[in-house]
């Protein structure tokens, strides 16, 4: 409009641009898109971020870095202990870049601290969805485009851990080499595909880099693109909580709000990574020297997202565990930790949405969160997985733990065989009880109010606590959701007396449902806070208290 | 799955009946929504002053940020790195601190403009089922229907349908074959069973590769060991690959400590209490380099697999499987110390084929 009279600049581009690409209806469906608000929604932006930062250290990092093995002496003054040595180019050029290029140590730590935080944020970001069911309908596909960066991320970490061609990531190198060669069949043929031959050969850091930078990264950037397009088709997912409902989508314009967050946050994501890369001394590879098969370093643990594999490696008993069949050699101490194991984890989180949706007899669209509380199966497993992790981390660090506690590391790793068998199946008990406790909590509370702490005697001497009644945005926090249960099946026999066919598995499926659904608590409902009003004196008394908005939630009944 | 892809139509009822079940079953069965709480006001909002504060704090924290971007600059030009440890310390902590400051300072005054500035006011939008329009929907299946039926394929010409499948499927074995025809070497895995030990070689101290006399294995001495070679073929790839299944791990034990070895009957594979065994564990294939004199206890620092010098290098604890292959030794005429042959069974990690 003020266009028409004088143009400006940017008027002017824009009108160039629309005229050329129709960018104005682009612009009206998002400039003012309302997206919800909620501190965990900023987890996977945290995600996206440190990507960004890793794309732009990693950059200037392929400026000096030489992903070669080929042989050369260490010729510079620094470190000291380099001097002459024989070492592969990619590690040459890794502490050359690090002692010569100015703030070529700074981009190298931001680069590694970015990869660690990258990594935290997605898993951290997969336990808001899965704890707060955004994986259901319509979000399932987006939640396997997650899972899918998810895996990329640690295989992105690995291949740019293994980089520097160092004592430590060539040790990782030849663990990865003999969780391989343990594969039925193929295995030593795939070790071969790994490393070009023999182990370590002279191809694998060429290999490696071209996944880190080119495979992985692009792989990456495409999915992300699909990940936020999903989103935004999809609208974001909001907390419960008065107004909010399936059909509505209440929060904050993305311009201005969200473009100034966004970018105020992408600014302190990248200003705390540089500072951790400036003040946090990461991977001096010069402290462990190249590549030698034959030294290794007491106390080496792997990246913090490898922990897992490499604490079930540790964990797992080996004597027995090593079959002969048919003269050929299975070698169960490795397959079961290294493969089987983070192969059943993935599995069960890729098919939750649709396993939980199947037992859940669920085919609605939802885009209001659950509370974990009203889910106390989901919650109680994703705990339970979240406890097998932590312990398996734990168990690669057993001998970190060893030293520091002066403790004795077979007793360490047996209490943590234990833990792992005992530890996930307990925490599941725990968290179900604690969910469907805090339940029975809101219920509590819904029926007879907060503790006002006012002590009120009758005449008779009798004394009685006045309760405060909840508002009712509370009130509807704490019983809009619909306590899910058990699936219906048809009986066994039909009409006739003839036995049905698929009622087996309708039957487990039933099973499975009843697992997830049988215990529960139904929320309160304005029949129950009536009946629980009318037996109480003290209620009386709430009801003579003045200027409460439990009245107002008498009135609406 | 199947019965996520229902009739849309369901599903948006459905969706209808959920989200309403507040006010549709009753009011005795559900407490209503009570709908969007009261906006409430900021402090910029109402009071001008507050408004003008925070004006004031967003201005200084872009300053702030350029001074920060200045800062990064002058540590660069004015602090070097003297290639010593410490002053590549100072300069990436120098640099490093500017560029912080500088992000910061731009991070921190974006998200104080937006929260103390910004509209607060929350808005509302609705959400439209994700499905495609019953209407839009018949049109999408006719537009499928009508270009499939213009390929002229449906019904009819099977044998051109299977070529067209055929080709496509065929045509990337045209490039798999050359690429995995290479991609594993020369694919000779048979490399696995055997190391460059041969009858004869000496055993010399890594790395120097200084051979060893026995007299110079004192009791409870550990040597880390690997065949004699020469100094131009310890500057080769093809030594590091095989180093890295020669590596031994040598100890002169108490004759009498040593329980048992893994000699055959009639055969010698130690020599006076001195035994040398594989370095690389059987779990997964790192250099198991911590000994325990007092135990004989040979322990992997990787995934803590320990094995028993004195009792023929079996597994005591860990998740190694097996024990750790001898190399069987004895002294040549110059009392040094060589290999009688390679290893009997081959070293490292199991793999399928290793007992073929």
């Amino acid at each position: 409009m003020a266009q028409q009279q004088r143009p400006t600049a940017v008027g002017k581009a824009a009108d160039y641009l629309d005229q050329r690409t129709t960018i104005g209806v682009l612009v009206k469906e998002l400039a003012r898109k309302v997206f919800p608000d909620h501190w965990t929604f900023m987890l996977g932006e945290i995600a996206l971020f440190s990507f960004i930062v890793l794309i732009a250290s990693g950059f200037f990092l392929t400026m000096f870095f030489d992903p070669s093995m080929a042989l050369v002496r260490y010729e510079g003054e620094h470190p000291a202990n380099m001097q002459g040595q024989l070492m592969s180019a990619a590690f040459h050029s890794t502490v050359e870049m690090s002692f010569e290029v100015r703030g070529g140590l700074l981009m190298r730590q931001i680069h590694h601290w970015s990869a660690l935080i990258f990594v935290g944020s997605i898993v951290l970001h997969m336990f808001r969805i899965f704890f707060t069911g955004a994986f259901r309908k319509p979000r399932e596909i987006n939640y396997l485009v997650g899972l899918t960066m998810l895996i990329l991320a640690l295989a992105a970490g690995f291949t740019g851990y293994s980089l520097p061609d160092d004592v430590l990531s060539g040790n990782g190198l030849r663990i990865i080499d003999g969780v391989v060669k343990s594969i039925p069949v193929i295995g030593s043929f795939m070790s071969f595909i790994v490393f070009g031959g023999e182990f370590p050969g002279h191809h694998i850091i060429p290999r490696l880099f071209t996944l880190h930078i080119f495979v992985i990264p692009g792989l990456l950037l495409a999915l992300i693109g699909l990940h936020l397009f999903l989103m935004v088709l999809q609208k974001h997912t909001q907390y419960p909580g008065a107004g909010r409902t399936d059909k509505n989508v209440v929060g904050y314009p993305a311009a201005p709000v969200y473009v100034a967050k966004m970018t105020g946050n992408f600014f302190i994501i990248s200003g705390v990574l540089t500072l951790m890369g400036a003040t946090m001394a990461i991977n001096h590879v010069w402290n462990y020297g190249p590549y030698d098969p034959s030294p290794v370093s007491a106390g080496t643990q792997p990246d913090w997202y490898i922990l897992f594999v490499d604490g079930a490696l540790r964990l797992m008993p080996g004597p027995g565990w090593e079959w002969v069949i048919g003269g050929y050699t299975l070698s169960m101490n490795l397959l079961i930790p290294g493969m089987i194991l983070p192969g059943i984890l993935f599995t069960l989180l890729g098919a939750w949405p649709f396993l939980e949706a199947r037992v859940t007899g669920d085919h609605r669209e939802h885009h209001v969160l659950d509370r974990p509380r009203n889910r106390p199966v989901r919650t109680g497993v994703g705990v339970a997985l979240l406890v097998a992790f932590v312990v398996c981390a734990l168990a690669a660090t057993n001998d970190l733990i060893a030293t520091h506690f002066s403790l004795d590391i077979f007793a360490i790793t047996w209490a943590l065989r234990v833990l792992l068998v005992v530890g996930p199946l307990l925490a599941f008990w725990v968290t179900k009880r604690i969910c469907l406790g805090l339940q029975r909590r809101d219920r509590e509370l819904v029926l007879h109010g907060h503790e006002s702490g006012r002590i009120v005697r009758f005449a008779n001497g009798e004394y009685v606590e006045v309760h405060t009644p909840l508002e009712p945005e509370e009130v509807w926090l704490r019983t809009y959701h619909q306590a899910p249960r058990p699936l219906d099946i048809k009986p066994a026999m039909d009409a006739r007396g003839v036995r049905r066919k698929g009622y087996k598995s309708d039957r487990r499926w039933q099973r499975l449902s009843q697992f997830f659904y049988e215990d529960r608590v139904e929320p309160a409902t304005p029949a129950e806070l009536a009946a629980a009003h009318s037996h109480g004196k003290h209620d009386e008394l709430e009801a003579k208290t003045p200027a409460t908005s439990g009245s107002a939630v008498r009135r609406r009944r | 799955m199947s019965e996520n892809q229902n009739t849309p139509a369901d599903a948006s009822t459905e969706v209808t009946v959920g989200s309403q079940a507040g006010t549709a079953v009753g009011p005795a069965e559900r407490f209503p929504d009570p709908g969007i709480p009261e906006h409430k006001h900021r402090l910029t909002d109402t009071d001008p002053r507050a408004a003008r504060r925070a004006e004031r704090t967003v201005t200084l924290l872009f300053v702030l940020s350029i001074l920060g971007t200045i800062g990064s600059i002058v540590a660069y030009v004015m602090v070097p790195p003297d290639g010593t440890a410490s002053g590549v310390r100072l300069s990436t902590l120098l640099i490093g601190l500017g560029l912080a400051v500088s992000l910061l300072g731009i991070g921190i005054a974006g998200i104080h403009w937006a929260k103390a500035l910004m509209g607060d006011r929350e808005m509302v939008q609705e959400r439209h089922p994700l499905a495609t329009n019953d209407a839009d929907r018949i049109v999408a299946v006719k537009d499928l229907n009508d270009g499939l039926a213009d390929s002229g394929v449906v019904g009819r010409r099977g044998v051109l349908k299977g070529a067209f499948f055929a080709a496509l499927a065929l045509f990337p074995v045209a490039i798999a074959v050359p690429l995995i025809g290479s991609v594993g070497g020369d694919w000779n895995i048979s490399a696995f069973k055997h190391t460059m030990w041969k009858r004869g070689t000496r055993l010399a101290i890594d790395p120097s590769g200084r051979p060893i006399k026995a007299s110079d294995v004192t009791v409870g001495s550990v040597f880390h060991v690997i065949p004699e070679t020469t100094e131009e073929f310890r500057e080769t790839h093809e030594w590091i690959t095989e180093k890295s299944k020669a590596v031994v791990l040598m100890v002169r034990l108490n004759p009498e400590d040593l329980r048992t070895d893994q000699s055959p009957e009639g055969e010698t594979w130690s020599h006076e209490g001195i035994v040398a065994y594989s370095k690389i564990c059987t779990h997964v294939g790192c250099p198991v380099a911590l000994y325990e004199q007092q135990t004989h206890h040979l322990l992997c620092p990787c995934h803590q697999s320990t094995f028993d010098i004195a009792d023929s290098a079996k597994v005591v604890f860990g998740p190694a499987n097996r024990r750790l292959p001898q190399l069987p030794i004895t002294v040549d005429d110059e009392g040094y110390l060589v290999a009688q042959d390679d290893f009997a069974e081959p070293i490292g990690p199991s793999f399928w084929e290793r007992l073929k």
